[in-house]
Order: structure tokens, then sequence, then C-alpha cells
């Protein structure tokens, strides 16, 4: 599991803690708000529960709306970017400039490529007949369920949980997209961070493991049961 | 005295991501099992993988307990929120 020797403390930041929690503000910060964030996507995720349990009819069955292969793919994107991304907090723990420029760029186009996929789903989604709104008339989809393959009852529950969970889930991964662009473009390539102070690094890519964190829950919720 | 801790080895921790998400798949749509346990074992799988994230990529493992703690926190009160909320369809 291991494959560094070092004697010091690799895994902690060498600037100053603040007292109390010893940690120090950027990082305690973004817990907060990551703590906060927990309560924002259980408030989603229960919701969608709650009203599929108690959904009157059957709930469309995984893989008959939704696109699983393409989602699957995004997925395991998701997951390359967060290897990406603590390959660049590890970079530069160690002072390796490079490395972080090669590592947090791959991150970028990572989470750009899953946002891009993400929209082409909702296109793809819609021109089937699939809105928040429920399933459209005359689409695709309105005939499966005219032939009975396709539950009508829940659609509209369906069709505004899914978009509401996954479009607020995107919303952050464009937000997490901007801010790894913006510290690319004013810290990275000017060389502002190094072993010494990469708490920027650090913040964002904890902001950025989360997104993962919640796309893991939310794949298997809304794609797979 | 602070533990020196050693780095691990993200790379082994992105093939177990990417191994429990084919899993994940093949569970949901090949193996001819019960519905409910087929639910239980995918929730089972995105906790063990959502671990994995906050354990070894944001470095909760190797953080002290203060920490941890603000971190956990929120977890039962999040399941505490959706259990109340379900209460009617559970009982």
């Amino acid at each position: 599991m291991t494959h560094a020797s070092a004697t010091v403390d690799v895994m902690r930041a060498p600037y100053p803690a603040e007292r109390g929690l010893d940690v120090y503000n950027h990082k305690l910060g973004m817990w907060v708000f990551l703590a906060s964030e927990v309560m924002f996507f259980s408030a989603l995720i229960g919701s969608y529960v709650i009203l599929r349990f108690g959904a009157p009819g059957e709930w469309a069955r995984p893989g008959v709306v939704l696109n699983i292969p393409i989602t699957a793919f995004n997925t395991f994107l998701l997951i390359c970017s967060s290897v990406s991304m603590v390959k660049a907090y590890a970079a530069i723990a160690d002072g390796d400039q490079k490395g972080l420029r090669l590592w947090l760029g791959l991150t970028i186009l990572g989470g750009g490529t899953f946002v891009g996929i993400q929209v082409f789903e909702y296109i793809h989604l819609v021109e089937r007949g699939f809105t928040p709104a429920g399933i459209r008339e005359g689409s695709e989809l309105a005939e499966m369920v005219a032939k009975g393959t396709l539950p009508a009852a829940t659609s509209g529950l369906y069709g505004s949980t899914f978009f509401t969970m996954t479009g607020f889930h995107g919303f952050h991964v464009t937000c997490g997209v901007v801010s790894m662009l913006y510290l690319y473009f004013r810290k990275v390539l000017p060389g502002k961070y190094s072993r010494q102070d990469y708490r920027g690094i650090e913040t964002v890519g904890l902001y950025w493991h989360f997104v993962d964190l919640v796309w893991i829950i939310l794949f298997t919720i809304v794609y797979l049961i | 005295m602070e533990t020196a801790h050693k780095r691990p080895n993200y790379i082994l921790i992105w093939v177990y991501l990417a191994v429990l998400t084919a899993a994940e798949l093949a569970l949901a749509f090949e193996l001819p099992i019960s519905r409910n346990l087929k639910l239980l074992l995918l929730l089972a799988l995105a906790v063990w993988k959502a671990l994995l994230v906050a354990l070894f990529f944001m470095h909760l493992k190797f953080e002290k307990w203060n920490l941890r703690i603000l971190a956990i926190i929120p977890v039962p009160l999040a399941l505490i929120f959706m259990f109340a909320a379900m209460s009617e369809h559970i009982w």
C-alpha cells in the first residue's frame, strides 16, 4: 500500500496550523463548507428516496430511460480525475512544479469532459422525450409508455428528481473546474505554489474529491437501483 | 510525539475504485439475485467506494481526530434526517 520511505510526515502540510482544530483556516473553512454540502445533498437524495418509495406506481427500471454505459464511463472519468488531483497534490508537496502542472491539467480536462458528456446526455434524453416535467407527448419514450414497457404514473417525479440531483451535481463539477482553471492560470503556471505553501491545491482538492464522492453515491442511487 | 505517515499508493486506490465500479455494473445488470439483496449490495459497494475516496484521497485516514469528527458529524445528522423523513413509509 505504500511506496514512499520518507522519515518526515508527508501527509502533514508544512505551514503553521491555527489553534483549536490544529489546521490552517483555508482547510478548516473547506471542511465546514463540505459538512454543509453533505446536508444539501442529503436533502436531495432523501427527497428522491421518499418520492420513489411513496410513488403511486412502479419506477422506470435502470437502463430503460437512462444511458448506463456512457454514465459508467463518466463515473470512471471522474474517478480518474480524482486520482490526478491527488497526484497534483503529491507532486507539489514534493516540490515538483512540472508534475503539478501535468496532473492539475489532466484533472481540469477530466472534469471538463465529465460536464461535456453530461450536457450531451441531457440533450439526448430531452430528444428522446425525457424532461424535468416527465415524458413529452409524441416522443420515443411516450411510445414506450403506450406499449406498456415504461411506467407513466411516476415519470414526472422521475424526471424532476433526476434532473435536480444530477443538475446540482453538474453545477458543482462546473464550479470545481472553474476554480481549478483559476488556480492553474493565476497560481500554478506562474509557479506561486511550492513545497512550503500549497494550500490552494489542498483546499480545492478536498472539494474535488467530495464532488467525486457524491457522484459515487448518486450513480448508484439514480442509475443502478 | 507525532507519528510519521507514508503516502498511500494512489494508483492502487484508483484500481480498487475501478474494479468496484465494474462490480457494481455487473451486480446491477448481470447477477440474477433478488432485488432487495441487489439493493443492499449496491449500497454497500457505493459506501465502500466513498470511504476509499474520503480516507485516502481526502486524507481523512491521516488527519487528527478533531478534524475527522468535523467530517463525520454531518453523516449521522443526514441519516437521522433521511430516516425521519422516511418514517411514514416504514411504520
